[in-house]
C-alpha cells in the first residue's frame, strides 16, 4: 500500500509562486515533520493537498489522485487536517464535536434522530486523546491544548488514514507538548501523520523523518540527524537567523 | 441607432447615480466590512441639507455648490456618531450590525418625517442644470439633460478624490493597513479606532454628496434612502469588496443593463431580470468581480 | 420513570401548557376581534419558527422570508378568489382592471384545491431549494446572503406591483369571502381558522424542536460556527444549510397561506423588504436560537405593533428602531438569554459568595 505521493506540485497566487514543484513521499505509518522558514510554503502545501487552494501537478494518497476534487470529497477519502488556530465547534460539547466528526457517512434517517448514548469510535477517541472526563463540557471552555487534542480526536473518529497537522503544539506548555508528541507517535503506528512545525525541540524528540521546505521547494529530506547535518539547511536557517538578528537590532534602534 | 445610444446614455447616468450612492459603501462595507443600512438615510440627510440650504440661500446655483461640502460634513458627522455609538461595539458581528443599523435607519426616517413632514419636497435646480444638451442633431436628435451630465461629472470627481485619498495620503495608507491586517496595524502604532471612525466619516460623507445629487433627479422624502440602498449594496456585492474599480465598473454595467432591460420589457421585470443576472454572475465569481486574495481561512 | 424528568418532559409540559392557553383560555378570554388579531400574530410566529431554525441555528440571516410568505399567501388567495368567483367567472379584480376574458394559464391549476394547498408549501420550498442551491454551493454567505435575500424580497414585491392585471398590483388579492366552502364573515368559521393556525404552530414547533435536537441540529450549529471545519469533516455544508433554508421557506409559505383566511388579504406591502425584516425582529427580540423565545418574541412584537402603531405611529417607529438596536447590540441572545444570564450569575454567586460584593450580585 502506498502513502502520500506528491509530484511537481505548484501553487500560484496572482503571479506569486507559493509552492514551486514539490516532490514528496510519505510512507504509511511515517511521522513526517515539515519544517522551514515562514513563507516556505508548508501550509500552502497542506492547503493544496486538502483541496483548499488550486494546484498543478499531482498529489495521490493510497493511489488516488486528490487534486481537482472538492474539499469534502477529499476529506471523505480518508484525509484529515487541523489548522494553526484550533477550530472546534465552541458551542457544542466535546462529545457532540466528536459525534459530528464521526458521522459524515450517516444516512438521512439517522441524521434526523437524536443521538442516543456514545458511539463506540467516539468513546475510543475520547480515551485516546484523554478527554473522557470532559465529554459533556462545551468545547469553548477547553484549554488551548485540550482543543488541539479534541481536533486530533475528531480526525481519529473520522478514521482518517492521513493526518495533516498544522503547528499542533503552538502555544502549548512543556507537559502538553510531551503528551501531544506521545499521542502522535501512538497514532502514527496505524496511520500516516504529517506535522508542520516550527518547534525544533519538539521535532527532534518525535519526528521519524523530516522534510525541509524553502521558498516553495524541498530543500532537504531524511532523518532528523541527516537533515541537521545538511549544509544547505544550515545555510537557510543560519541565514534566516542572521536576518532576524539584524531586524531585531533595527527595531531596537528605531 | 439613436435609440441604442440614448438608452446607453440613460444607463450611464443611472450608473453614475448608483456609483455615487455605492461609493461611500465601498469604503464602509467594502473596506471595513460594516453593513450600514442607515447609509440610505445619510443620503437622505444630504438631500434634506440641500433643501434647507436652498431656503436660506437665494441663488439655486450657489446653494447647490454650498450644499456639497455641507452635506458631506452633515452626513459624515452622523456616520462618525453612529460608529462611535454603536458600530464599534459590533465589528465582529456583521449580521447584527446590519439589523442594528436598520433600526437606526427606521428612527432617522421617522425623524425626517417629524421635522420635514411625510410628503416629498422638491428643490429648484439651478438654471444652468435645467436645460438639455443636444449631442446629435437632425431628425432623430439625441439630447441629454444637463443635470445628468453634472451628476456624471460629480461621480467621476468623487471616485478620483476617494481613490487619491486612499493611495496618496497618510490617512489612506492607514486605512489600507487596517483593512489588510488590523492587529498588525495596531501594533505598528496606528490607532485603529481613529482610523475606523475617520473612514466611516468619509464613507458617510460621500452618502451626503450623493444625496445632493439625488435632489436633481427626483423628489426628497423620508423613504428615499430605502429605495436606493439595496441597489447600492448589490453594486458592492457584485463588484467585490476591497477594490474601487469593481464598484465603478459594476455601477455602470448595472445602470446600462437596467436601462436596456427597462426599454425592452418593463421596469418591474427589469428589476427581477437584473437580480437573476446578479445571482447567475455570483455563480461564476462568488467573491465579486475583483477581490483581494488572501490565504485567510474565512 | 425517566419520562417524568429531563428536557423532554419539560418540553412536553410546555407543549401541553401552550395547548391549554391557545385552545382553551384564549378563545374564552378574548373577543372575536381580539382572537382574530391573535390568529394573525400566530402566523407571524410560524414564520419565526423557521427563522429560528435558519438564522438562530444555521446562521443564515434570511431577510427575504416575505417572499416565501407571499408565495404561500398568493397561492392560497388565488384559489380562494377563483372559488369566490364561482365556476366560469373571473375573480372580481380581473374584471375590473383586466381585458382578459379568461384566467391566465398560471392561475388555472390553482382552481384545484389540492393543488393550491400543496403549492402553498411546496412552491416556496422549491423556490428556496433552487435559489439556495445556487447561492450556498458557490459559498455565498454571511452578509452577501442577507443582502441577496433582501434584494429578492424587493424584486418580488416590485414584480407583483407591476403585474396589476393578474396579481391585483399594489392592492393585492383582497376581499376574500370563503375558505373551502366556509364563509369567512361568520365568527364561528373565523374561530375555526384560528384553531387551525394554532394547531399548525404547535405542530411546526414540535417539528422544529425535533430537528434542532437531532444530529442534524447539532451539525447545523457546527456549520454556523465554522463552515470550513465542517467541510474538512467530509460534509457538504451547502446541503446542511439548504435543508434549514428550505424548511424555513416551507414554514413561511404555510404561514402566508393561513394568514389569508385569517385576515382576508395578501398584498405586496405584506411581503416586501420591510415586512421581511419585521419577521426577523420578533425572533431577534425573543431570542433567535431559542424556539420558545423566537415564537413569543414574534407574537409580542406583532402585538406591540398593532397596539402602538394605530394610536402613535411615530412613537411606534422609534420604538421599533430602538428594539432592533437594544436587542441586537446589547442582548444578541434575545430575552430568552436573560434566564441563562441570571442563572449563571446566581451559580457564580453561590460558588464564590465571598468574592462577589452584595451590591453587584443583586
Amino acid at each position: 500500500m502506498s502513502g502520500l505521493e506528491i509530484r511537481r506540485l505548484r501553487v500560484t497566487f496572482d503571479g506569486f509562486t507559493a509552492v514551486d514543484g514539490v516532490d514528496l513521499d510519505v510512507r504509511p505509518g511515517d511521522l513526517r515533520f515539515l519544517i522551514g522558514p515562514n513563507g516556505a510554503g508548508k501550509t500552502t502545501l497542506v492547503d493544496a493537498v486538502t483541496g483548499l487552494v488550486k494546484a498543478e501537478g499531482s498529489a495521490r494518497f493510497g493511489g488516488e489522485e486528490l487534486l481537482g476534487r472538492s474539499v469534502h470529497r477529499i476529506a471523505r477519502s480518508g484525509i484529515g487536517r487541523t489548522f494553526q488556530t484550533a477550530t472546534v465547534f465552541e458551542e457544542l460539547t466535546v462529545l457532540q464535536n466528536l459525534d459530528i466528526a464521526a458521522g459524515a457517512g450517516r444516512g438521512v434517517w439517522t441524521m434526523l434522530r437524536r443521538r442516543k448514548g456514545v458511539p463506540e469510535p467516539v468513546a475510543r477517541a475520547l480515551e485516546t486523546v484523554g478527554l473522557t472526563e470532559l465529554a459533556d463540557s462545551p468545547a469553548g471552555t477547553l484549554a488551548h491544548g485540550q482543543k488541539q487534542w479534541l481536533e486530533i480526536g475528531m480526525l481519529l473518529v473520522q478514521d482518517v488514514r492521513l493526518l495533516l497537522l498544522d503547528e499542533p503544539v503552538a502555544g502549548m506548555s512543556h507537559d502538553e507538548r510531551q503528551a501531544t508528541g506521545e499521542l502522535l507517535q501512538r497514532i502514527s503506528e496505524e496511520r500516516t501523520v504529517v506535522v508542520i512545525e516550527h518547534d525544533m525541540d519538539f521535532m527532534r524528540s518525535f519526528a521519524r523523518s523530516v522534510s525541509v521546505l524553502h521558498a516553495g521547494k524541498v530543500l532537504s529530506e531524511g532523518t532528523v540527524a541527516e537533515v541537521q547535518a545538511d549544509p544547505k539547511v544550515q545555510e537557510v536557517y543560519l541565514g534566516h537567523a542572521a536576518a532576524e538578528a539584524t531586524a531585531d537590532v533595527a527595531v531596537q534602534e528605531a | 441607432m439613436t435609440v441604442i445610444l440614448g438608452q446607453t446614455f440613460t444607463g450611464i447616468s443611472i450608473g453614475a447615480v448608483l456609483l455615487l450612492i455605492a461609493l461611500g459603501l465601498s469604503l464602509t462595507f467594502g473596506q471595513m466590512n460594516v453593513i450600514n443600512m442607515a447609509h440610505g438615510e445619510f443620503i437622505m440627510a444630504g438631500a434634506y441639507t440641500t433643501y434647507v440650504l436652498q431656503k436660506s440661500i437665494a441663488g439655486a446655483g450657489i446653494s447647490l455648490l454650498v450644499a456639497l461640502p455641507v452635506a458631506f460634513l452633515v452626513s459624515g458627522a452622523l456616520g462618525a456618531l453612529l460608529e462611535w455609538l454603536l458600530i464599534r461595539r459590533l465589528y465582529l458581528r456583521p449580521l447584527d450590525t446590519l439589523l442594528v443599523t436598520w433600526g437606526v435607519s427606521l428612527m432617522l426616517q421617522q425623524l425626517a418625517r417629524d421635522i420635514f413632514g411625510a410628503p416629498n419636497v422638491q428643490t429648484r435646480a439651478p438654471d444652468v442644470l435645467t436645460g438639455n444638451i443636444t449631442l446629435i442633431g437632425g431628425d432623430d436628435p439625441l439630447t441629454v439633460a444637463n443635470s445628468r451630465l453634472f451628476i456624471l461629472g460629480l461621480a467621476v470627481a468623487a471616485v478620483v478624490a476617494l481613490s487619491l485619498t486612499l493611495r496618496l495620503t497618510p490617512l489612506g495608507r492607514r486605512i489600507r493597513a487596517v483593512v489588510q491586517n488590523r492587529d498588525l496595524a495596531e501594533v505598528s502604532g496606528i490607532s485603529t479606532s481613529t482610523v475606523d471612525r475617520t473612514a466611516f466619516f468619509i464613507g458617510s460623507g460621500l452618502a451626503g454628496v450623493a444625496g445632493v445629487a439625488l435632489t436633481l433627479v427626483g423628489p426628497i422624502g423620508p423613504t428615499m434612502g430605502t429605495n436606493v440602498i439595496i441597489d447600492a449594496f448589490l453594486v458592492i456585492v457584485v463588484g467585490g469588496i476591497g477594490q474601487l474599480k469593481g464598484t465603478v465598473i459594476v455601477a455602470f454595467v448595472l445602470g446600462v443593463l437596467q436601462s436596456v432591460l427597462e426599454y425592452s420589457t418593463t421596469v418591474s421585470v427589469a428589476k427581477v431580470l437584473v437580480l437573476v443576472g446578479i445571482v447567475a454572475f455570483l455563480q461564476w465569481r462568488p467573491q465579486g468581480l475583483y477581490t483581494l486574495r488572501t490565504r485567510s481561512l474565512v | 420513570m425517566n419520562l417524568l424528568k429531563g428536557p423532554s418532559a419539560r418540553a412536553a409540559a410546555g407543549f401541553a401548557g401552550a395547548a391549554v392557553v391557545l385552545f382553551a383560555i384564549a378563545p374564552l378570554a378574548l373577543s372575536d376581534f381580539r382572537l382574530g388579531l391573535l390568529a394573525k400574530y400566530l402566523c407571524v410566529a410560524i414564520v419565526a419558527v423557521g427563522i429560528c431554525l435558519a438564522w438562530g441555528r444555521g446562521g443564515l440571516l434570511t431577510l427575504g422570508q416575505g417572499v416565501f410568505f407571499g408565495l404561500g399567501g398568493y397561492a392560497m388567495a388565488m384559489h380562494l378568489k377563483i372559488a369566490d368567483a364561482g365556476p366560469g367567472n373571473l375573480p372580481d379584480f380581473m374584471q375590473l382592471y383586466g381585458t382578459a376574458t379568461e384566467l391566465p394559464w398560471w392561475w388555472k391549476p390553482f382552481a384545484n384545491p389540492l393543488f393550491a394547498l400543496a403549492a402553498t408549501v411546496l412552491l416556496p420550498m422549491a423556490v428556496a431549494a433552487l435559489l439556495g442551491s445556487f447561492i450556498f454551493r458557490r459559498r455565498v454567505k454571511g452578509a452577501y446572503f442577507a443582502i441577496l435575500s433582501q434584494a429578492l424580497a424587493a424584486a418580488f414585491a416590485i414584480w407583483l406591483i407591476g403585474q396589476q392585471a393578474t396579481t391585483g398590483g399594489t392592492n393585492g388579492l383582497t376581499d376574500i369571502q370563503g375558505f373551502f366552502g366556509y364563509a369567512l364573515d361568520d365568527p364561528v368559521n373565523q374561530r375555526m381558522v384560528y384553531f387551525v393556525i394554532a394547531a399548525v404552530l404547535l405542530l411546526l414547533m414540535a417539528l422544529a424542536r425535533q430537528l434542532i435536537q437531532s444530529r442534524y441540529g447539532e451539525l447545523l450549529v457546527a456549520v454556523r460556527d465554522s463552515e470550513e471545519r465542517v467541510r474538512f469533516l467530509g460534509y457538504d455544508p451547502a446541503n446542511v444549510k439548504l435543508v434549514a433554508y428550505v424548511v424555513a421557506a416551507g414554514m413561511a409559505g404555510l404561514a402566508g397561506a393561513l394568514f389569508v383566511p385569517a385576515v382576508g388579504i395578501i398584498s405586496p406591502a405584506l411581503i416586501g423588504i420591510v415586512p421581511s425584516i419585521e419577521f426577523v425582529i420578533g425572533a431577534a427580540v425573543g431570542g433567535r436560537a431559542s424556539l420558545v423565545g423566537a415564537v413569543l418574541g414574534a407574537i409580542a412584537v406583532a402585538w406591540a405593533k398593532t397596539a402602538l402603531s394605530e394610536e402613535f405611529p411615530a412613537a411606534w417607529t422609534y420604538f421599533q428602531g430602538l428594539l432592533f438596536i437594544v436587542a441586537l447590540a446589547f442582548l444578541p441572545g434575545g430575552l430568552a438569554s436573560l434566564a441563562g444570564i441570571v442563572r449563571r450569575r446566581r451559580a457564580a454567586a453561590e460558588k464564590k459568595p465571598a468574592v462577589i460584593p452584595v451590591g453587584e450580585a443583586a
